[in-house]
């Protein structure tokens, strides 16, 4: 009976166990959703307050980990070797700058959004204003990726239509969403932390153990291969790297200067992403903001360390297989990603064989970033149940995310745009079902994004770092470390920031001003980098305008003394 | 709480987050980056160390660093007396 059932187990197909695995899990967080309803708007803001520190550090990762982080990078990171670091460092050395500078006093603060705070601090409904425009810039950019990555993993492992696989995406963020608020976001949160991290570590430690016999994939890839040849596995691919032409796999090819401000952008940009502050409003005390900050780090570290390990794997792997080996004989996972375009061959020499190379006039092969960590499992042949569990961690770390920048979408409109500027007497019950509303349509523009996906998603992901690098994280530090500063420093210093990171985004991404090619990126900066210096651009304006203008009055220097002290932080409140 | 009191605390707390800070950036910004050339001359097992500070070990830090930090500030809390309620 058992041996009949393992058997029949074992036979069931991958179409068949995504199924199973992506239906279960969904059916928990419909669950989830019912059972944690948002009564006021302090639930559906920031989840009545009350989120132990485990469980906001848990919401933390999964918000953060998006299709980018368990879809992409370590894809990217395989084909950029070294320089995949600029992902994992700015990724995770933000958290730092997060919890050292920032979570704690905005804990203390004790408000609803990050325009609140701008809006208070800065005593200034233009600042708020301001403010609320970045927050939607920044999130409508990262919702959009969210989108693409929900409908690749439909078509591909469901075979059902891309537009399909998006509606079912939106349909479901949009129930517990909206229902539930933060409320019902954070616990959810935290299942599709459990889903996602257990789906990325499950096939990195089979594949560590194939390939170099440890189980522990961040050791296994600085380990010996486990064929008994002694040799250490990152130096066989540095081996199979020069050999194709491509740079020295653990050298890289990015100038210093740019490494250095890609890598700092992306840290800056991550402490100042709203979605990300928020999750902070949600903790009992100051002391629960620091500790969930660390706590976050620490989860979400498990997956980025693992990352470069599953880069290396996968890439040695799909050397190993494609490289000079005759088309014909190409496994099956090969021919399924040729359908969906993401993978293409064109046989330039005739030989029937596949020529992966450097040089691109000779060059066969071009294989997405996106579908490493995807067709891993299969290139690895792994089990059917492997392979499915990957499609639903990508699903829960797209829509853990998206969930996310929805709430903080709907949240800029319906308190900060709504109840703080246009109708300051709107009822609380009015309040709550303008956030319902918005979050609607917010889902609305979103699902149009994934179905429609504009060409510019790709290049507007480092914007929304960018963005916030160059807006909010100047404006929140200031704020908090320099009580002289004011609201013409600051609003002077946002706008400037903004608007010279979304000039050289649009001359060097999108040829707008003449455009300009690498050689003409100022100090060597690409755009991904230029939040750097956008940032540096806006501390250096706040300041210098701050002095000649008039010191803030007295009540908010004594708010500045006040978030400086942890004591006493109370609940988020209105007013 | 007294004025003098909050200052005391807030200038401690600062001295706190320079040295922090300044481990933060000497492994991602130094040995990540800038001196990672010179650190893959030695190596760990099959990393080189400039490339494993960039791949690895700039992330533990990072942790150990915020842990650190919430250890220090829970101290520091109680001394001057804001770890109340």
């Amino acid at each position: 009976m058992m041996a009949n059932r393992i058997l029949l187990l074992a036979s069931l197909d991958v179409q068949t166990w995504t199924y199973i695995i992506v239906g279960f899990t969904f059916t928990i967080y419909i669950g989830i959703a019912i059972w944690t309803r948002a009564a006021s708007t302090k639930d559906f803001y920031v989840a009545g307050g009350g989120v132990s520190p485990l469980a906001n550090g848990m919401a933390t990762a999964a918000d953060w980990m998006s299709a980018a982080s368990f879809i992409s990078m370590a894809g990217i990171i395989s084909f950029a070797g070294y320089d995949g670091a600029v992902y994992l460092m700015g990724w995770t050395g933000g958290y730092v700058l997060l919890a050292l500078l920032l979570a704690p006093y905005l804990r203390k603060f004790g408000k609803f959004t990050v325009p609140d705070f701008i809006g208070d601090r800065y005593y200034s409904n233009t600042a708020r204003f301001v403010g609320v425009i970045c927050a939607l810039l920044v999130s409508f950019t990262y919702v959009a990726g969210q989108m693409r990555g929900v409908g690749l993993v439909f078509s591909r492992f469901l075979e059902v239509d891309i537009n399909t696989g998006v509606m079912i995406g939106m349909f479901i963020v949009l129930f517990y969403a909206v229902l539930g608020g933060m409320k019902g976001i954070t616990y959810t949160q935290v299942a599709q932390y459990c889903v996602l991290i257990f789906a990325f570590m499950v096939p990195a430690i089979f594949i560590s153990i194939q390939m170099t016999g440890n189980p522990i994939p961040q050791l296994g890839f600085g380990d010996t291969l486990a064929d008994g040849s002694g040799t250490y596995l990152l130096d066989k691919l540095d081996g199979l790297s020069t050999d194709l032409g491509f740079a020295e796999y653990t050298e890289g090819s990015k100038s210093m200067t740019d490494v250095f401000a890609i890598t700092l952008a992306l840290m800056v940009g991550t402490a100042g992403l709203p979605h990300v502050i928020v999750r902070f409003f949600t903790v009992k005390r100051v002391r629960d903001a620091r500790k969930s900050a660390g706590l976050a780090l620490l989860l979400i570290a498990i997956l980025y360390t693992t990352a470069p390990a599953v880069s290396v794997f996968a890439r040695t792997n799909l050397i190993e297989t494609v490289s000079n080996k005759p088309y014909d004989n190409m496994p099956e996972w090969f021919k399924k990603w040729e359908l969906t375009g993401l993978i293409t061959f064109t046989d330039k020499n005739e030989d029937g064989n596949i020529q992966y190379l450097a040089d691109k006039e000779k060059n066969e092969l071009v294989v997405d970033n996106d579908i490493m960590v995807l067709a891993n499992p299969e290139i690895a042949r792994l089990p059917n149940w492997v392979i499915a569990l990957v499609a639903a961690g990508s699903l829960a770390a797209a829509l853990s995310t998206a969930a996310g920048l929805l709430l903080v979408i709907s949240a800029s409109v319906s308190h900060d745009l709504i109840k703080k500027m246009i109708n300051p007497n709107i009822s609380e019950q009015g309040e709550l079902i303008a956030a319902r509303l918005s979050a609607i349509v917010a889902v609305g523009i979103a699902a149009y994004f994934g179905i429609h996906p504009p060409g510019f998603v790709a290049a507007t992901v480092a914007l929304a770092f960018g963005l916030a690098a160059a807006s909010f994280f100047p404006a929140i530090i200031l704020g908090i470390f320099y009580k002289r500063m004011n609201k013409e420093g600051a609003i002077a210093g946002m706008i400037v920031g903004i608007s010279s990171m979304i000039f050289y985004m649009l001359k060097f991404k999108f040829g707008w001003f003449d455009g300009g090619t690498k050689d003409d990126w100022w100090f060597g900066i690409s755009p991904e980098g230029f939040g750097t210096v956008a940032m540096i651009l806006n501390f250096v304006v706040s300041i210098v305008i701050m002095k000649f203008t008039p010191a803030p009055p007295e009540d908010v220097q004594q708010i500045v003394e006040n978030i400086r002290i942890p004591s006493g932080a109370g609940e988020a409140t209105h007013h | 709480m007294s004025k003098s009191n909050a200052k005391a605390y807030w200038r401690e707390n600062l001295k706190y987050l320079f040295i922090l800070l300044a481990i933060w950036f000497v492994v991602s910004y130094g040995a990540g980056i800038l001196f990672k050339d010179a650190l893959n001359e030695i190596r760990l097992g099959g990393f080189k160390l400039g490339f494993w500070f960039a791949q690895q070990g700039s992330i533990y830090v990072f942790v150990i660093l915020i842990f650190v930090y919430v250890r220090l500030m829970n101290k520091l809390d109680k001394k001057y007396g804001y770890d109340g309620e």
